[in-house]
């Protein structure tokens, strides 16, 4: 067993409001090895979103350890050790797809050369080459959430962190998108931590699935996934899947059932 | 095109009740000028026809309303004098001439240009300071607004008057009263569209590690563009008004401003009417000027425009 790539224990970070403290994390114990795909469910105020916050160093816990790469996340954040792909694409309307692909490695100074290479390396990767030139507005909801992941794979990291990536996007298109996204990893070896609201997305995607619950927010149950690596996408019909499903909403029944 | 009847149906409006306008507004003087030349008036004296009003004048002496278009001059000059008065003073005469309009345009448009890049300029500066300075933020901006509110009628005089005591006269001062109506709208844009990007935006920023100047040059600044045209139309139409005001306290001898007080103080209304639709057209033409320079980087950044 390798050390993990993120560990966290007995993460807690409380919010400082005018409405008085929110305890966001309470006594978050994970840990995520390399080339895991690592989902995380549970409804809104669970903290999902803030615990993969917290990896990006974006925010800062106030209890507790947490480490991206074996340093702080802070550090790693410096150290540019993982892409964050938000919930809405954000790409900049004033640059093609190819510039907003740039836009990371221009930041952190590749050579030219290097820029192009990477850019159409990653535009094949989420099957958009021949759309360097259009502009954001030009493209579909999805294909600008493919753009923002190709920008957030545009600089290599080892860590990819997505809050939601296909939130905004219908079932079509995001089945579509699960489905690249799977191939992706498996072509990359990325480690992965997704967070999102759908069980299936959730079953579907990931190797290892932590359901959450809020107030506070908290880790209720975390389940690794027997399914093979290799996942069409009517393994959603297999008993194994529907177990787990099952698992993970009863996880997610149970958060509740305390409040 | 769309826009071109509505725009079209204004015009012919405003220019309609203009032309109804300039009987009852010349009547009296027509009337006056009738009678002396033995055209039959009622009431036959001036005296009497003191008393009557306007509008009851003109009905009364429907015969003599063709002359109240040609009065030399006129309390309201009919459209086609201003027209002519136009023609005569940018067309007929060299433009060099004290006598041409263009000259005229000429010197209220360098102070106007000189004083908008003053204005721009600082508008975007202090755009800048207020956002990147919590001290600034705090500062300056109940400055700014403070400053817009006295009238520039009673500062442009104190500004021509002070700068000239130090011996600071000609272009520069009536620049200085532009760049202070300008900055302004630049200023509250550039505040705007400095602060536009949002949350998620600086965070990405935040995730690659990039530092202040890039996220200045990459994002904001870029940000704000649609906001800085925005303002910068604003702004240049302003720097005119500014330009033309700076002219009038002090007698100056040239420009728009010093025409319509000429035409003001020698009873020629023709001439202030003149100077009123020049500067009217190139407050028009430098908004245009503005506007393609929009259209043209807003393309060139991909940004669709809103109209």
């Amino acid at each position: 067993m390798t050390a993990p790539v993120i560990s966290a224990s007995s993460l807690d970070l409380t919010f400082q409001t005018n409405d008085g403290p929110v305890h966001a994390l309470s006594d978050v114990n994970l840990d995520i090895g390399k080339g895991d795909f690592v989902s995380f469910i549970g409804p809104s105020g669970c903290g999902k979103t803030t615990f993969l916050r917290c990896i990006a160093g974006l925010e800062t816990q106030t209890g507790g350890t947490l480490s991206v790469n074996g340093m702080s996340p802070d550090a790693a954040r410096r150290a540019r050790a993982y892409g964050y792909v938000f919930q809405a694409a954000g790409l900049y309307p004033w640059r093609t797809l190819e510039g907003n692909i740039r836009l990371p490695l221009e930041i952190m100074g590749f050579s030219e050369d290097e820029k192009k290479a990477r850019v159409k390396r990653v535009l094949e990767l989420v099957e958009l080459a021949g759309f360097e030139k259009k502009f954001p507005w030009q493209l579909s909801g999805g294909m600008q959430q493919r753009a923002s992941i190709a920008r957030a794979l545009a600089f290599d990291a080892e860590i990819l962190l997505m809050d939601e990536p296909f939130g905004a996007l219908d079932e079509i298109v995001r089945d579509h998108l699960n489905e690249q996204l799977l191939a992706l990893w498996a072509r990359t070896g990325k480690t992965i931590a997704f967070v999102t609201h759908s069980i299936t997305e959730a079953v579907y995607l990931s190797t290892k699935i932590v359901v959450m619950s809020p107030r506070p927010g908290r880790i209720t149950d975390v389940i690794e996934s027997p399914l093979p690596k290799e996942r069409p996408l009517d393994i959603r019909d297999d008993p194994t899947f529907i177990d787990i499903a099952h698992r993970v909403r009863e996880g997610l029944r149970l958060g509740h059932a305390d409040d | 095109m769309r826009s071109a009847l509505p725009i079209a149906t204004v015009v012919v409006v405003i220019f309609a009740i203009w032309t109804a306008a300039v009987v009852p507004m010349n009547i009296h003087l027509t009337a006056d000028l009738a009678g002396r030349q033995d055209i039959a008036v009622t009431p036959e004296t001036p005296r009497e026809r003191q008393e009557v009003g306007a509008i009851s004048l003109a009905l009364q002496n429907t015969s003599i309303w063709g002359m109240t278009y040609t009065l030399d001059r006129p309390n309201l000059p009919s459209p086609h004098q201003v027209a002519a008065e136009l023609y005569k003073s940018v067309f007929t005469v060299a433009p060099t001439s004290r006598r041409s309009l263009i000259y005229h345009a000429w010197v209220t448009l360098s102070a106007t240009l000189l004083g908008f890049l003053i204005g721009a300029a600082a508008g975007i500066l202090l755009a800048v300071g207020i956002v990147y300075n919590r001290t600034m933020d705090k500062a300056v901006m109940p400055w700014a607004i403070t400053s817009q509110t006295i009238p520039i009628l009673a500062l442009a005089p104190m500004v021509i008057v002070m700068l000239g005591s130090i011996g600071v006269q000609g272009l520069l001062p009536k620049a200085i009263i532009s760049a202070y109506l300008s900055f302004f709208p630049v200023v509250v844009g550039m505040v705007k569209g400095l602060r536009s990007p949002d949350h998620m935006q600086l965070d990405l920023l935040h995730t690659y590690n990039a530092s202040g100047p890039q996220a200045f040059w990459k994002l904001r600044l870029p940000g704000s563009m649609p906001y800085l045209f925005a303002s910068l139309k604003i702004g240049i139409s302003a720097s005119l008004v500014g330009a033309i005001v700076g002219e009038l306290p002090t007698g100056a001898r040239a420009g728009f401003g010093a025409r319509m007080l000429v035409g003001d103080q020698y009873g020629q209304p023709i001439l202030t009417w003149a100077a009123l639709f020049g500067a009217a057209i190139t407050a028009a033409l430098l908004v245009a000027a503005i506007s393609l320079i929009e259209r043209k980087t807003l393309g060139r950044m991909g940004m669709r425009m809103a109209a």
